[in-house]
């Protein structure tokens, strides 16, 4: 099992839910975040106005899944993400030890599904 | 060399006479009148700030309903037409609305920059009170009906595109119509066209052009959100509820038994729309919703508008009661089956709510004509029929212009940063 971190532009979250639906892969979680990468916060056009400390408004998704749809997730990521432009963000691939459904107990691949 | 410095001196000492000329222009005209009345003056210079009020109401009832990444650029366009249509309503707008008649359309350019309106009264529209009340009064108008067209084309308009149209339509659609309407030998006026507080000017000429919006725009990108914050568009339709009596009872132009009347029909009209909307929503999507309650609210402010002064209590019962059940049907049935995107319901409320307070006030009125319906009908279907072309022809004359639609990735960015590099809400405190 992998837990996949991607930190997106908030203007692609449309897309890239889509595309992730397209592809069968429906859990997900997103949050609002703030952050910055090789840039340092500073951005090109409209991304987004200064905040504290030049942090961006970015979108990061979570997303649990078994190997065999961790290439397709990353893809769908990709497509739904990508504008060509700096600041597009990132996706990290973490090994996940353990999953379990909170209403039945059941735990692992069964848990993900 | 000594020529250039001649003529400059010469400009500079006919600058103060230009300039006082200038001054007093708005002063220096009196049309006979009677004498002023404290109290008419009183309560129509309160009204006249009612009625701004309602504005920046608009503002925050359009802004609460729109996603969060637009709030600011609603605020902005609504707070943006208080400025452009005043100064457009003191070059040329009041003038072409209310001054002297040319060929029952439109009124000619002698009041331009308020020449000759002055605090004396003018006796054809309000006899009482001076001039320039009047004036303020029917500016506070001019302002709020271009801002109603908004809640068509919210979350997708380039900012400039709304400037530049709102400055062309005060001036194209707002005014003629107005003075059709409201003007000393305006035709529908002659026509004996009944309209006490703005049902066809401001409504059904808003809504219409709202619909033609909403054509023209196009569908917004992307899934269809919920409202960001209601109870910042419960606080707008507050206002909205709280201005409206400015509105309407100020349109009596008198502290007199109309505008109590006015104002307890209004009243009356938009808490019986409010009731059945609620009603309605409980009945038809299962819960009794604060949006519907509020929106059921102000179609029974719009709709009541051309009759306040007109009808009886009862009658505003009637004409709240048609408006939500009408415009109910118009924001859930109509706008789904033709699927034009209605940002805010524009249309479905001010367009649809005005021409049924227009119709209903032809049936309803108090004292009017025996055939009160019929001239109703064809003051609606005149004004609705020019502020949908005129309002086209304007959307596609901006498109040329500058560009109607922002780019589909500003779009999902959002208007707030897009068009004024702002945001609303930050993530961090």
């Amino acid at each position: 099992m992998k837990y996949i971190i991607a930190v997106i532009q908030p203007d692609r979250i449309d897309a890239v839910l889509d595309m992730l639906e397209e592809k069968e892969i429906h859990l997900v979680t997103v949050s609002n975040v703030l952050g910055r990468g090789r840039q340092k916060g500073i951005s090109s056009v409209y991304r987004s106005v200064k905040e504290a400390g030049n942090l961006l408004r970015k979108i990061k998704l979570e997303i649990a899944v078994n190997e065999d749809f961790v290439d397709k997730t990353v893809a769908a990521i990709i497509e739904g993400g990508r504008t060509g432009e700096v600041g597009d963000g990132k996706i990290f691939i973490l090994d996940l030890e353990e999953c379990i459904r909170v209403r039945t107990g059941e735990t692992g691949r069964a848990a993900i599904g | 060399m000594n020529m250039i410095k001649r003529r400059i001196n010469q400009a500079l000492r006919a600058a103060p006479a230009l300039l006082a000329a200038l001054l007093t222009a708005g002063t220096g005209y009196a049309a006979e009148g009677g004498a002023i009345d404290s109290g008419d003056t009183a309560w129509l210079l309160s009204s006249a700030g009612l009625v701004l009020l309602m504005t920046p109401g608009l503002a925050f009832f359009y802004g609460g309903l729109v996603r969060k990444k637009n709030i600011l650029s609603v605020l902005m366009q609504c707070f943006m037409a208080m400025c452009l249509v005043t100064v457009i309503w003191f070059f040329c707008g009041y003038s072409l609305a209310f001054g002297p008649d040319v060929g029952h359309f439109i009124g000619n350019l002698s009041w331009a920059f308020l020449n000759g309106v002055g605090p004396e009264p003018n006796a054809d529209y309000a006899a009482t009170v001076p001039h320039l009340a009047f004036m303020a009064f029917q500016l506070k108008f001019a302002i709020i009906t271009p801002a109603l067209i908004i809640g068509a084309f919210a979350e997708r308009i380039k900012f400039s595109a709304f400037c530049v149209f709102t400055a062309l339509w005060t001036i194209l659609v707002y005014s003629p119509v107005a003075h059709w309407v409201w003007g000393i030998g305006g035709f529908l006026r002659d026509m004996g066209a009944m309209d006490f507080a703005g049902g066809a000017v401001v409504h059904i000429n808003a809504g219409m052009a709202a619909l033609a919006a909403a054509l023209i725009l196009g569908k917004r990108v992307g899934k269809s959100a919920p409202p960001h914050n209601l109870p910042l568009a419960i606080l707008g339709a507050g206002m909205l509820w709280f201005g409206w009596f400015g509105f309407n009872a100020g349109s009596a132009l008198a502290a007199n038994g109309v505008a109590a009347t006015a104002f307890v029909t209004t009243h009356i009209a938009s808490a019986v729309a409010g009731l059945v909307w609620s009603l309605l929503d409980w009945w038809y999507h299962k819960k009794p919703t604060t949006l519907g309650m509020i929106t059921g609210a102000v179609a029974g402010l719009v709709a009541i508008t051309p009759a306040a002064g007109f009808v009886t209590p009862t009658g505003a019962m009637i004409i709240g009661l048609g408006s939500a059940v009408i415009c109910f049907i118009s924001v859930t049935f109509v706008k789904a089956k033709f699927g034009y995107d209605d940002t805010l319901d524009a249309f479905g409320v001010h367009g649809v709510g005005g021409i049924w307070g227009s119709i209903a006030t032809g049936f309803l009125a108090v004292s009017g004509a025996n055939n009160q319906l019929w001239i109703q009908i064809k003051a609606t279907a005149i004004t609705a029929g020019f502020a949908f072309v005129a309002s086209v022809i304007l959307f596609k004359l901006v498109d040329m212009i500058v560009g109607l639609r922002v780019s589909e990735h500003e779009e999902r960015i959002g208007l707030d940063l897009t068009q004024h590099r702002e945001t609303a809400y930050t993530l961090l405190d």
